[in-house]
């Protein structure tokens, strides 16, 4: 598939919010780092390696065996790309901003469902990411691993008897994985709970950011949880143990949203409705603004305040609505002020009741 | 501002340490937080101070002060030429090689950022880690023998040890085999 038909997409295989848990988290996503043997990593390597990397890949993945999740994929250099259609990519989450940004030679390779791609040339070689829906960090780890096979038959990966698998910086190596799951939190966020919540979760190695905002400050409620560590532990438990915490903090966001619902009703149902209002009816919307709303609608939806509106228009909008993708569906360039009416027409289409 | 340390570098990250009531203000420039990031790293703000800047603090195992030139026994990689003072400060390898190269001091630095952890526990490539399965491989045959003969099931156990014999056999002849 050319890289076109994924710029203009706007679905992707995670927005149908089909998948377990999906009421709060929105996406489970794996990432693998790998190395080749022979050739020196980014931060030293030579024009002339770089493109040695490029070609080994490429040679693999234009020859598939028959069932390999690497069929019909196809690499794209990132010199090939205009600075937006890199951004379109960094906002559907396919690519990293450092390979967007940072990776003269970068590539990178997209399935044709958006659910796996790899990034070349980036901090490492090789980096490996599946994206599925809802809460299933053990499927997505499987199919990352059937990538991770097939490309290992092939190429001579860095690997090393006691550190495992050699990646360019020591907070990744032995299993190369970060495991990640992006959930909406606006019950601990509005009972003030999330900053209690931080430091435990820090101690036990696990990562919190807002996703849309800078640092911890998250836009739209939406959260990042993956792991620290990344050595010593197996794959399976690493993804198991992440995976336990996360149930633990989806109960505590049930729990949370129920105690809202009891003590704050109509207060609650006040700042949802007019959350859609402003959806519904504002003819110029910053992201801030939007993301904000999306979320007091979305949780509307959950609580049962709104039912005509589909859980998966959230999931779209939440992608749709950032800047880079915004320009991408009118074609050309637009000054933010130009963004923000956009915005306020895409968000009035989608959501027609 | 001038980093206060090395009166050279503009001071790019400020901080204040509190001791015992006591107020002390910190201007310093990228390269001297380094080395104070260790201890301060709890009271850190600096906006440009990018994540592997803080990792090379972290790793600041070594003695600050240079040692005697002749007696001072720089550790590089053969391979990319990375030194392990290089690699402190950069807070990334240059090859894979770098890990042989600084393994032994390797230890300590990678206990510090994986929580304790040093040894890889995961997954093994099929195969460039066609050795290393073979010998788990053999591990967990060994096992299974010592349990046969416990239960007095011979046959099988005569199984098990011929199964081993020809891995091992494998393993010394280069031990590339492909097992699953
Ligand atoms: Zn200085
Ligand atoms: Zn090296």
């Amino acid at each position: 598939m050319s890289i076109d038909e994924f710029l203009n997409r706007s679905g992707c295989s995670w927005i149908n919010a089909d998948g377990p848990q999906s009421d709060i988290v929105l996406t489970s996503r794996i990432r693998l780092a790998r190395n080749l043997k022979d050739h020196l990593y980014p931060i030293l390597f030579s024009d002339e390696e770089a493109q040695a990397v490029l070609t080994k890949v490429e040679q693999v993945v234009a020859n598939p065996s028959p069932g390999s999740p690497l069929q019909g994929m196809e690499m794209v250099r990132m010199s090939a790309l205009e600075p937006l259609q890199k951004q379109v990519l960094v906002e559907k989450h396919l690519i990293s901003p450092n390979l967007a940004e940072e990776s003269p030679h970068g590539a990178c390779l997209i399935s044709e469902n958006e659910e796996i791609s790899i990034m070349i040339n980036e901090e490492d070689h090789i980096r490996i990411q599946c994206i599925t829906s809802g809460l299933q960090l053990e499927k997505a780890l499987e199919k990352a691993f059937l990538v991770d096979d097939e490309l290992e038959k092939h190429l001579d990966y860095a690997f090393h008897e006691v550190r495992g698998y050699l990646t360019s910086c020591p907070t990744n190596v032995g299993t190369g994985l970060r495991a990640s799951v992006m959930m909406h939190l606006p019950g601990l966020v509005m009972t003030r709970q999330m900053n209690q919540i931080l430091p435990s979760l820090n101690q036990l190695g696990i990562t919190v950011r807002g996703i849309y905002g800078e640092g911890s400050e998250a836009i739209g409620n939406i959260f990042q949880i993956s792991n620290q560590i990344t050595l010593g532990k197996s794959e399976e438990d690493i993804v198991r143990d992440l995976t336990t915490i996360v149930e633990q903090i989806i109960e505590q966001e049930r729990s949370a949203r129920e105690q809202i619902k009891k003590t704050a009703g109509v207060q609650l149902e006040d700042r949802i409705f007019r959350s859609l209002g402003v959806l519904l009816h504002s003819r110029i919307i910053e992201s801030k603004e939007a993301a904000q709303c999306i979320s007091d609608v979305r949780l509307g939806i959950d609580l049962g305040f709104i039912s005509e509106i589909s859980p998966a228009i959230l999931n779209e909008l939440l992608i749709l609505t950032q800047p880079g993708i915004i320009q991408q569906h009118a074609g050309k360039t637009l000054s933010p002020f130009e963004r923000d009416v956009r915005r306020a027409t895409l968000i009035r289409e989608r959501i027609r009741m | 501002m001038i980093c206060q340390e090395c009166g050279i570098r503009k001071a790019t990250v400020h901080f204040t340490k509190i001791i015992n009531g006591e107020k002390t203000e910190y201007h310093l420039c990228e390269v001297c937080a380094q080395g104070k990031s260790d201890t301060f790293i709890n009271t850190f703000h600096s906006p440009n101070l990018s994540l592997n800047n803080l990792l090379a603090g972290f790793f600041n195992v070594e003695p600050k002060y240079p040692e005697p030139f002749e007696t001072r026994q720089m550790t590089r990689c053969a391979n990319c030429g990375m030194t392990f003072e290089q690699f402190l400060e950069v807070g990334k390898f240059g090859c894979a090689h770098c890990y042989d190269a600084f393994h032994e001091k390797l230890t300590p630095v990678l206990k510090r950022i994986q929580g304790g952890n040093w040894k890889h526990n995961g997954k093994i490539p099929r195969r460039t880690g066609g050795a290393l399965q073979l010998r788990k491989k053999i591990d967990i045959l060994k096992e299974t023998l010592q349990n046969l003969v416990a239960k007095e099931e011979f046959e099988k156990a005569a199984e098990v040890r011929d199964e081993i014999r020809m891995y091992e056999k494998i393993l010394q002849e280069g031990g590339d085999a492909d097992v699953h």
